[in-house]
């Protein structure tokens, strides 16, 4: 512990139960000033429930939150705002039709008074831009910024307010390597202001790259607090994980004969989200392609079209030699397409369906479950059960509502669902995203299992560690547009880092002319 | 204040709310017995001896019954899978056209051929009826709420048009009012002497139907499927539209059944008083019982009751019809929050 600088915020003793569940046990966390403590912790550790209670959303079965010496009064939510603590969330909380400026003083001003005031508004903000190095243009309107600036707009919505203690979620998860760069240096230089920070990550090495200390949580306890330069990468995940990680193994293997083939394909636009342009790809047997690329650049308009939801509207898509002129998701699922869904609440279950249910949902309607137009429950409750036990699904029973299923036991029935067909192709759009570590090695690991089985795999994600991890061969999508294949090992994260952020296409155009 | 959905409501949770809601609607009719200067113990009294009390008060609910048990299955049929069908009272008309068209001397069959034969004329008709704000809904993406309930409207002038012109019974001394069923077209009574027609054993035999495809056929399932997240349904590969149509037309086809029922069953020809609003009732019929084919029939019966006690309260005691109205409004209200707080829980902020 540093022990000499004033503690701003301490949190004392904090229990919180839902039921039988402890999310919270007994945490205690103090925070210096000018000090960058990360939270680490699975998915469903506790870091967000401890941040409600934090900002009055949940009040706290015992314990208190101090913030400057002064104990905040439990369950109320200005009452940490108030004093001196912002946030920024994971999820962007700005007007999209207001400008930079707008959406900055929406709140803390009343609209009137901020006409009047606008150039004493603008000018504070301009001075925490140079003085934070975080560069927006306070007129622009917020809709038309990056998601990278857009984060920005949000620190400095909080640093408006002057708040002394910051707290950031998952802030990196929707930036490109570059912009997290400038992201750790802005909050390098906000220290040096001042201020403090807590930096709620799962992602180790930044953890390592920006913090001074860390908490570890897992499930609902402090199970270490470190200093960070005392720890690495791999006593940390042994910690989050209660084991050591083990990064699964992988051995090269020769790719087969392309299964699904898209040639020149394009989509139109749909509202935000860019269709594709041209895009040529290859999906081989025994091989992982991975799909690199900032969130909406066109990854859910690829995925459409491989998972039969949309039938391109130029190009060619040829399967298995033969090029497809009626397209649909049940086409997808009977030749033999496993998609893992990208919003596995939305949809790749029905909430209130029951274990049973949902793992027929693809296919109730062929032999195997109905003859006749008539189900037979028995063989459906067969192989519900069959996937509860394969792929160690934790749940009551079959006839629980799936609902009440964490994500990781959602995606496993998922995963049982699609790769019990034994499929020749396997669609996975963002696989493990919000899972815990240790879901996250059993999707994986099944990910390259169905490789080696000769299955053809397209990895979308917006994790580049994931995606340089398991890849064979891996493609950046920016703009709806796609780079070459990169094979394994030969980019490093900030090359694909310039494609993510669309300029190796420019750099491409310009070698070629 | 604000509300927090309970992950899994325990059994107290699931019944007190709906037990509560009774209960509540007991009292507000009380007060409004007591509003309307009689006293609220008699006038419950008199409903439940007027529903229940004999044994012509007991058939008399069963028939009023009927109709609601077909609409109800209609509604809930197509709430199920999210289409709101607000249009029975329409597809119930079309359901009772077709009865006076057919059964009027056009087959002369006998009744074993003819009645089969105006029960499924009166299916399809309904069936049809709601198959074209069915197509306006799945391929332009046109409100089936407004075009259902503008269809009621329409249908209705339509019928009353008929009743004026080609329909009108020329016998009828000036009546707008079909012609009469031939005796071959009617129901026969249940139980000799009795006066229960068949229609109410074929509406039970409907809920039994209606509760065995959803919960056992693929249909069923699709249809249950896309009622609670279409999303995921046509992810999965359930074709969404082609569903939205297979449900209108059997939301359609029971709602029409109510309109063959009444007609051949009891009043044996074509009025524009037919349905004294089987169609919307058939909607709180639905919701109180939760969607359930089997639970439409003691919701059925429920309402019926009220109405017909009702009715005979209001000679005994002097007291308006209107409270069986209002009565029905407050257990649906009360019923719907009922069933929210089995869901949610409200949290002060």
């Amino acid at each position: 512990m540093t022990g000499k600088a004033e503690i701003v915020l301490r949190l004392d003793a904090i229990t919180k139960r839902f039921g039988k569940l402890v999310a919270n046990d007994a945490i205690s966390l103090s925070l210096h000033r000018g000090e960058v403590v990360a939270l680490l912790g699975e998915n469903g550790a506790g870091k967000t429930t401890l941040m409600n209670i934090l900002f009055g959303g949940y009040t706290a079965d015992s314990g208190s939150v101090q913030v400057f010496g002064q104990t905040l009064p439990p369950g109320n939510s200005r009452a940490a705002l108030d004093a001196g603590v912002g946030m920024v969330h994971q999820h962007f909380t700005l007007a999209d039709n207001l400008t930079v400026l707008e959406n900055i003083a929406l709140g803390v001003q009343p609209l009137k008074d901020m006409r009047l005031r606008k150039q004493e508004t603008c000018n504070k903000i301009k001075r925490l831009s140079d003085e934070f190095n975080l560069i927006v243009d306070p007129s622009a309107r917020v809709g038309s910024l990056t998601v990278g600036e857009r984060q920005r707009v949000e620190i400095l919505k909080a640093l408006y307010r002057d708040v002394k203690i910051l707290i950031l979620d998952e802030p990196t998860a929707v930036l490109t390597p570059q912009e997290a760069d400038d992201l750790f240096a802005t909050l390098r230089l906000g220290i040096q202001n001042g201020l403090s920070i807590i930096f709620i990550s799962h992602k180790l090495h930044e953890v390592m790259a920006i913090s001074d200390r860390v908490a570890v949580l897992r499930h609902g306890k402090l199970v270490a607090e470190t200093r960070t330069a005392d720890t690495d990468k791999n006593a940390l995940s042994a910690l989050m994980m209660g084991a050591a990680a083990k990064a699964p193994d992988i051995t090269a293997t020769t790719p087969g004969k392309a299964l699904l083939s898209l040639k020149d394909i394009s989509t139109p636009d749909i509202a935000n989200n860019p269709g594709l342009k041209s895009v040529s790809l290859e999906l081989k047997a025994g091989q992982i392609v991975g799909l690199a690329g900032v969130s909406g650049n066109g990854q859910a308009a690829l995925a459409d079209v491989v998972g039969g939801m949309r039938m391109p509207s130029q190009g060619a898509l040829v399967l298995n030699g033969k090029t497809l002129t009626q397209w649909s998701p049940r086409a997808a699922v009977q030749n033999g397409i496993a998609r893992i869904p990208e919003d596995r609440h939305k949809t790749g279950t029905i909430a209130d369906f029951d274990l049973i249910e949902n793992a027929i949902l693809e296919g109730y309607s062929t032999a195997l479950f109905s003859k006749g137009g008539w189900i037979s429950w028995i063989k459906a409750k067969a192989f519900a059960t069959d996937i509860i036990q394969k792929y160690d699904v934790r749940c009551p029973s079959p006839d629980t509502r799936i609902r009440l299923l964490s994500g990781g036991n959602m995606q496993k029935l998922i995963l049982g669902r699609v790769l019990e067909a034994d499929p020749q192709i396997v669609l996975a759009n963002q696989p493990v995203r919000g899972l815990d570590i240790g879901a996250v090695n059993y999707v994986h690991s099944q990910l390259l299992a169905a490789r080696d089985r000769g299955a053809a795999v397209l990895l979308i994600s917006e994790d580049l560690d994931e995606i340089m991890g398991l890849s064979d061969v891996i493609h950046v999508i920016a703009g709806g547009r796609l780079s070459p294949g990169f094979a394994r090992g030969t980019m490093t994260p900030a090359e694909l880092g310039i494609w993510m952020a669309g300029q190796g296409f420019d750099a491409q155009v310009a070698h070629a002319s | 204040m604000r509300l927090e959905p309970i992950a899994n409501p325990s059994l107290a949770r699931s019944i007190a709310p709906p037990a509560i809601a009774i209960i509540a609607t007991v009292v507000i009719a009380s007060l409004l017995a007591m509003v309307a200067g009689a006293n609220p113990f008699s006038v419950l009294g008199l409903i439940l001896k007027g529903a229940f009390g004999s044994q012509f008060a007991l058939l008399e609910t069963l028939n009023r019954a009927t109709p609601l048990i077909f609409t109800g299955l209609a509604i809930a049929v197509a709430f199920k899978a999210k289409f709101w069908n607000i249009g029975a009272e329409a597809q119930l008309y079309a359901g009772a056209l077709m009865t006076v068209v057919l059964g009027t001397g056009a087959l002369p069959w006998s009744s074993f051929a003819l009645i089969p034969a105006l029960a499924i004329g009166a299916v399809l008709a309904g069936a049809i009826v709601l198959l074209v704000p069915a197509m306006l809904k799945t391929r332009f993406g046109v409100d089936e709420v407004v075009t259902t309930l503008l269809f009621n409207f329409i249908f209705l002038l339509f019928i009353s048009m008929l009743l004026e012109g080609p329909l009108k019974d020329p016998m009828g001394m000036g009546w707008p009012k079909s012609a009469r069923l031939i005796s071959e077209a009617r129901l026969p009574r249940i139980f000799e002497g009795l006066r229960l027609h068949w229609g109410f054993a074929l509406a039970i035999l409907c809920a039994c139907a209606v509760w065995v495809i959803q919960t056992r056929s693929t249909l069923g399932y699709e249809m249950r499927a896309v009622g609670l997240n279409r999303d995921a349904a046509a992810f999965a590969g359930i074709p969404v539209n082609t569903v939205l149509v297979k449900t209108a037309l059997l939301s359609g086809g029971l709602a029409a059944l109510a309109g063959f029922s009444e007609v051949a069953g009891l009043k044996g020809s074509l009025t524009l008083d037919l349905s004294p609003g089987f169609g919307y009732t058939g909607i709180i019929v639905a919701m109180l019982a939760l969607l359930n084919p089997l639970g439409v029939i003691v919701s059925a019966l429920f309402v019926a009751g009220i109405f017909v006690g009702a009715d005979s309260m209001s000679r005994a005691a002097g007291v308006p019809t209107y409270l069986a109205d209002m009565m029905l409004a407050t257990a649906l209200l009360l019923m719907v929050l009922a069933i929210m707080l089995t869901r949610f829980r409200v949290v002060r902020d």
